[in-house]
């Protein structure tokens, strides 16, 4: 099994704290992987590191075998690695479809590109993607006045139009209505099988997760603390009292 | 579907033809205010440029004048650097009586002009290199720095006339046609501008620069290469700006530093002031706005001589915190309808979000 995404011995501190040490991962091609562990454990960390929003400072990251923690955000995106974000990021004055518009790839742009006008066949694709999560009927709206549930949507939808190789999906359902979440992990799966993306998943919704990962990582205090398949996570001693034991509970 | 865009086909065709036939009219029934025309056009170009940046990009930019500026005096060193010595032209300014050719008064304009827009273009590569690190209101300092200092250098440089100016070669022709030339100039130039901006703002390029405003570390997210988009949009800006200031220097005959040339307090504001009141980041904001303050500032400096910048100063904060829109952004607010904003009921009636899709886009169509 190819690894997409290589991160070896990961280490990352902001002044004194360290919210990334010495981790370790893999993220297979084509799987669906997860990452969870409590608030502060690193993990929103790890996809800024990964992503190239920060440098690091000890480790290394391949992305399809290449090292790319010495690049900046808009080369690794165009290589082919995207994210969305926790606190979902929007064109919020420009409508959907034109939100679906600007995100096509960006990877062979010419001068001329630069200029040119969208061929149909494009905006065909972005209102089959913007049907795929939901929003075609809204398509002509400002996605500022959108609900939040619904920017989450269509900032899915955009990654998508990127055609990424791998996508970081930083809690896809946190702000979604409930009955809507089935339809997305649906989705998100889809886009995994049909589209071939890879992805790689923060969340904290611990039934959705546990149902959609092939492969799950947990981190605590920014180390990397268990590895496996769904299972062998839910009856690991050690993450059910870093996370859904003690301490998590407490501070809540 | 096709009715209402054959109605707004009808609607725009009407608009522009009707533009069209007052532009090439107004000099010639109010032949008085020919001036005030032209410079009319000047003011439209003004806000249609700088809301390249400052509405479709986010980016506010107060040293927009500075393009202005430097267009005038490339092309005036031009002009008369093809026939004279520039040193000893302004060195001998009013004291030597200089004649220029009708010839070469028009190859020293055209020549002048094209190197003004493209050195214009070429500065606002260099410049963005240095300020586009720069955002929010640190790139509204930085670019009036470029700005103010780009005047005071000018005053201190003696080779092109320092804080004395230029005069520029003399129309080879009557004044009145020399009004009409300058005003077709203009006209042709600012509508010139005007389609080529609502051109590329269709295609990716307007979207990319929508994109860095809305959010432009999700743009770099993105992949987007904003660098090189907010680079080329401040060069598009410039090269009709350096036009703008090579005819406006010679449709005004003597220019100098402060006043003329890189008026930051009086036009490098008003082309804020002139988006906000038409309202930024749409196509006809800035030409409803220039045109609208290009008008209340001639009858503030008309009627309400000596209270003028008082009047403009209450303008200003009126717009800033009560009308912050501005006209065309007041307009799509009231009317969404009017430009496409609505929710597909056909599409939505056929089925719920996150229902299989493909009925409801087939329901639409």
């Amino acid at each position: 099994m190819t690894a997409m995404i290589e991160v070896r011995g990961v280490t990352k501190a902001f002044g004194g704290v360290i919210a990334n040490n010495n981790i370790t991962l893999d993220v297979p091609m084509g799987r669906v992987t997860g990452l969870i562990g409590p608030n502060g454990s690193g993990k929103t960390t790890l996809f800024n590191s990964i992503v190239g929003y920060h440098p690091i400072d000890a480790g290394s990251i391949k992305f399809e075998g290449l090292e790319i923690s010495d690049l900046q955000v808009q080369q690794i995106a165009r290589r082919g690695l995207l994210r969305t974000f926790q606190q979902t990021r929007i064109y919020s004055k420009m409508n959907c479809v034109e939100n679906m518009l600007i995100s096509v790839p960006h990877r062979r742009q010419t001068y001329r590109d630069m200029f040119a006008q969208y061929p149909p066949e494009v905006t065909e694709r972005a209102e089959q993607l913007l049907d795929f999560v939901g929003l075609y009927s809204k398509r002509k709206l400002i996605a500022g006045s959108l609900s939040f549930g619904q920017q989450k949507l269509l900032e899915f939808a955009m990654a998508l139009m990127n055609e990424p190789k791998v996508l970081l999906l930083d809690e896809p359902t946190a702000g979604i209505n409930p009955t809507l979440i089935n339809g997305l992990i649906n989705r998100l799966r889809r886009a995994a099988t049909e589209l071939g993306v890879t992805l790689f998943v923060i969340e904290h919704n611990m039934p959705v997760i546990m149902d959609l990962a092939d492969d799950i990582y947990c981190l605590a205090n920014g180390r990397l603390l268990a590895h496996g398949t769904p299972d062998e996570i839910q009856n690991d001693e050690r993450v059910i009292n870093a996370y859904l034991g003690g301490h998590y509970m407490v501070e809540d | 579907m096709t009715t209402p865009a054959l109605i707004f086909k009808r609607d725009s065709l009407l608009l522009y033809g009707g533009l069209l036939v007052a532009s090439l009219a107004a000099p010639f029934v109010f032949a008085d205010y020919t001036f005030q025309f032209t410079v009319l056009w000047v003011m439209i170009l003004f806000a249609v440029t700088w809301d390249l940046l400052g509405g479709q990009m986010g980016y506010n930019s107060l040293g927009n004048i500075f393009f202005f500026g430097a267009g005038m005096y490339i092309c005036a060193i031009v002009q008369i650097g093809l026939y004279y010595d520039v040193a000893e032209y302004t060195a001998a300014s009013g004291e030597v009586h200089v004649e220029f050719t009708t010839r070469q008064y028009y190859t020293g304009l055209i020549l002048g002009t094209i190197a003004a827009a493209v050195l214009s273009a070429l500065f606002a590569v260099v410049f963005g290199y240095i300020v586009f690190g720069l955002r929010g209101p640190y790139f509204a300092i930085g670019t009036l720095g470029v700005a103010l200092s780009a005047g005071e250098l000018t005053g201190a440089w003696q080779y092109i006339g320092g804080g004395g100016g230029i005069s520029l070669p003399v129309f080879p022709g009557e004044p009145d046609d020399r009004a009409l030339f300058f005003y077709f100039l203009c006209f042709s130039l600012a509508a010139v501008t005007f389609f080529v901006l609502r051109k590329i703002y269709t295609g990716r390029f307007g979207l990319a620069i929508n994109a860095i405003r809305d959010d432009e570390a999700k743009a770099e997210g993105m992949g987007i290469q904003t660098v090189r988009y907010k680079t080329i949009a401040w060069s598009i800006s410039a090269f009709f700006l350096g036009i703008s200031g090579a005819l406006f220097g010679n449709m005004i005959g003597f220019i100098e530093p402060l006043e003329v040339a890189f008026p930051t307090v009086t036009f490098g504001i008003f082309m804020v002031v002139m988006c906000l009141l038409g309202g930024k980041g749409t196509m006809w904001g800035p030409v409803v706005g220039a045109t609208l303050f290009h008008a209340f500032k001639e009858v503030t400096w008309t009627y309400m001589l000596g209270w003028q910048w008082v009047a403009l100063g209450a303008l200003i904060i009126v717009l800033v915190v009560f009308f912050q829109q501005g006209v065309m952004g007041w307009v799509q607010e009231k009317w969404p309808e009017r430009f496409g904003i609505v929710v597909d009921d056909a599409a939505a009636q056929a089925g719920p979000d996150l229902d299989d899709g493909t009925r409801r886009r087939e329901a639409a169509q």
